[in-house]
């Protein structure tokens, strides 16, 4: 108790040396909160829109399905089961039918994929709805990327070409009924959506479908025969190690940060030892132990961590809000780089981060202080009082 | 029969090395102290004044012999019961005043008591007290920075004085005041010493403080050359 009165004291009392350390840590502390809220932010996004607009709360897939592998795509299909029939009547599934195809935008060439998917389903977010459009072609609803790509635009008409079951090529026009934005490049770059019926016509692959999307709010994951239940933790294994690695390269950041706040307290308190050993002499003097002054020393070094919350919280707790509001916009181009990233990234401050970074910051910087003030217990205090450099 | 002493000095000797070899800075001192004397230590520098002094404090051990302050052998106490020995009897007065730069005069003189945990109403009176004793009730709350060399060395008496020690250690204490500064201290010193018999022990060289002193041990090349008791006017 009496350390933490003088230490508190001894920091209020030095001023401008105190605040200047306190400012350089709390500008620490929410830098370190405010990129790991904008990764946590990026990452929350990311699953949200993942699972709106592909996953669903986990797919079934026909055992020969991979996406990987565009080649298994033809062997990759087969007739809806009972259980999946009744699901998707009931909206609790939707299924997919999943083809190669090309297009020819403009007498250019381009592969891509084309999707069936029922127009009426309301799992996904696709704007499959605008597949009922009537129209002499075939009405398809395709993504900012595919059109950017494709040169597209809502109206427009083009050729398309596919390879039905029995391995004849086909090829008809289809009309570009809406363009949707979307997050996740998966869903929009490259991909086509067709109507289910339609698609399953041209593909001569009456009632069948590549997969199925279970909808947000149902726990089904009942084994089918011939298909594969994939959960939403295997679907988001790619974006998971994402966004790990992508938090491990923030660390260097997070690590610099802290190493540069914590060369400040270390460089202030080793010059204190120098500085201050005449004080030093004179605590001893009047009748501290050394173990006092050391203690004194490291809450002094550690008071500083607190502070820092205090005055960390005056200006970061407005600024995170603000950016909690307002979100940080990525650069342009940002979402060609195949990762789902929003135009606007809003970043999550959970009680966790908070917490930990403080307890964290705290922790090194009481550490940091211990090491030189123990140095203190060295000192010969005859010399120390008359401040003769040891 | 065997006389109680506040102060026991037998046979010491202090030794610092020096290179490759020793330098004695004490060299066979002898002495006794009594409770309210007014003592200094006298002598050219290097006699050995100061480290005679820190030794009493507890600040230094012996090289050899024994020092007994207050029924406590110095040179067989571990640094904690050392701390507890100046902080419970001790005070201390500096050349240099030693006052701490980021306290007020109120918190300097604070300090011993905190250290002993005194509750805060009876350490506001006894702070109040002493500052009364030093004549600085106006300058509670400036910083030792704002106060002139008299003044820093009233409060460094004030702290040394507000705990009521058996015994006060003064180095130098005047060498940076002016003359009429250092009368004025020691004239209060003096005061303290007579009402509240606390012993003040000096070391100096200075004649205005020699002049104060009820006794004088003359220390030459770390040995006790002469210790007179002074007789005041009035004894005279």
């Amino acid at each position: 108790m009496l350390a933490i009165k003088l230490a508190y004291r001894n920091l209020i009392g030095a001023g401008l040396r105190t605040w200047l350390n306190v400012f350089v840590l709390s500008f620490t502390y929410i830098l370190i909160i405010w990129q790991y809220g904008v990764i946590d932010g990026w990452n929350y996004q990311a699953k949200f829109d993942m699972q709106a607009w592909e996953f669903g709360n986990g797919q079934y897939w026909q055992r020969n399905y991979d996406p990987y592998d565009y080649f298994s795509f033809e062997e990759s299909h087969a007739a809806i089961p009972e259980l999946l029939q009744k699901a998707t009547s009931e909206g609790i599934v939707t299924p997919i039918l999943i083809s190669q195809g090309t297009i020819y935008p403009d007498g250019r060439l381009q592969s891509m994929i084309l999707r069936g998917i029922s127009p009426n389903q309301k799992v996904i977010a696709i704007p499959s709805a605008e597949l009922n459009t009537k129209s002499e072609e075939i009405p398809v609803v395709i993504g900012r990327r595919m059109a950017n790509s494709c040169k597209l635009k809502q109206g427009d008409i083009t050729t398309i070409r596919w390879r039905d079951a029995n391995g004849t090529f086909d090829a008809k026009e289809v009309k570009v009924v809406k363009i949707f934005n979307c997050d996740v490049p998966s869903v929009d770059a490259g991909q086509m959506y067709i109507s289910l019926e339609k698609l399953q016509e041209m593909m001569q692959t009456p009632g069948e479908a590549t997969m199925f999307v279970v909808g947000e709010n149902s726990a089904m994951k009942d084994s089918i025969s011939g298909w594969k239940y994939k959960s939403i933790d295997f679907l988001m294994k790619d974006m998971t190690e994402l966004i790990k690695m992508k938090k491990v390269g923030g660390s260097i950041f997070y690590f610099i940060l802290l190493l540069l706040a914590m060369l400040a307290i270390f460089d202030t308190q080793v010059l204190s030892i120098f500085r201050r050993q005449k004080e030093i002499g004179t605590y001893i003097a009047m009748g501290m132990t050394r173990k006092q002054v050391v203690g004194l020393f490291t809450v002094e070094g550690a008071m500083h961590a607190i502070l820092a919350v205090i005055v960390g919280a005056v200006y970061g707790v407005p600024f995170l809000l603000w950016q909690m509001k307002i979100g940080m916009t990525m650069p342009a181009g940002s979402d060609d780089m195949g990762i789902p990233i929003a135009k606007t990234i809003f970043p999550v401050y959970g009680a966790g981060l908070v917490i930990s970074t403080i307890l964290l910051v705290l922790i090194i910087t009481t550490i940091v202080s211990y090491m030189p003030a123990h140095k203190i217990s060295k000192m010969n205090p005859t010399d120390a009082i008359k401040g003769k450099i040891q | 029969m065997e006389q109680n002493f506040l102060i026991t000095i037998n046979n010491l000797v202090k030794n610092f090395p020096i290179g490759g070899g020793e330098f004695t800075a004490l060299n066979g001192i002898n002495l006794t102290f009594n409770t309210g004397e007014f003592v200094g230590f006298v002598g050219p520098s290097g006699s050995g004044k100061t480290t005679l002094l820190n030794i009493i404090g507890s600040l230094d051990t012996p090289s050899e012999g024994s020092v007994n302050v207050l029924g406590r052998e110095v040179g067989k106490l571990n640094t904690k019961k050392a701390a507890i020995l100046r902080r419970q009897h001790l005070g201390f007065i500096f050349q240099t005043y030693n006052l701490l730069p980021v306290y007020s005069v109120y918190e300097n003189v604070e300090f011993p008591l905190l250290l002993l945990k005194m509750n805060a109403s009876e350490r506001k009176k006894a702070v109040m007290d002493a500052l009364v004793w030093v004549g600085l009730t106006d300058k509670i709350k400036s910083r030792p920075a704002q106060l002139s060399g008299g003044e820093c060395q009233r409060v460094a008496v004030a702290r040394a004085m507000v705990k009521k020690p058996k015994i006060v250690l003064a180095d130098e204490p005047t060498a940076n005041l002016d003359a009429a500064n250092s009368h004025n201290i020691l004239k209060m010193m003096l005061k303290l010493n007579e009402e509240l018999k606390t012993t003040f022990i000096f070391a100096t060289h200075d004649d205005k403080v020699i002049k104060y002193l009820k006794r004088k041990i003359s220390l030459e090349d770390g040995k006790v050359i002469q210790d007179e008791i002074i007789k005041t006017n009035k004894e005279k």
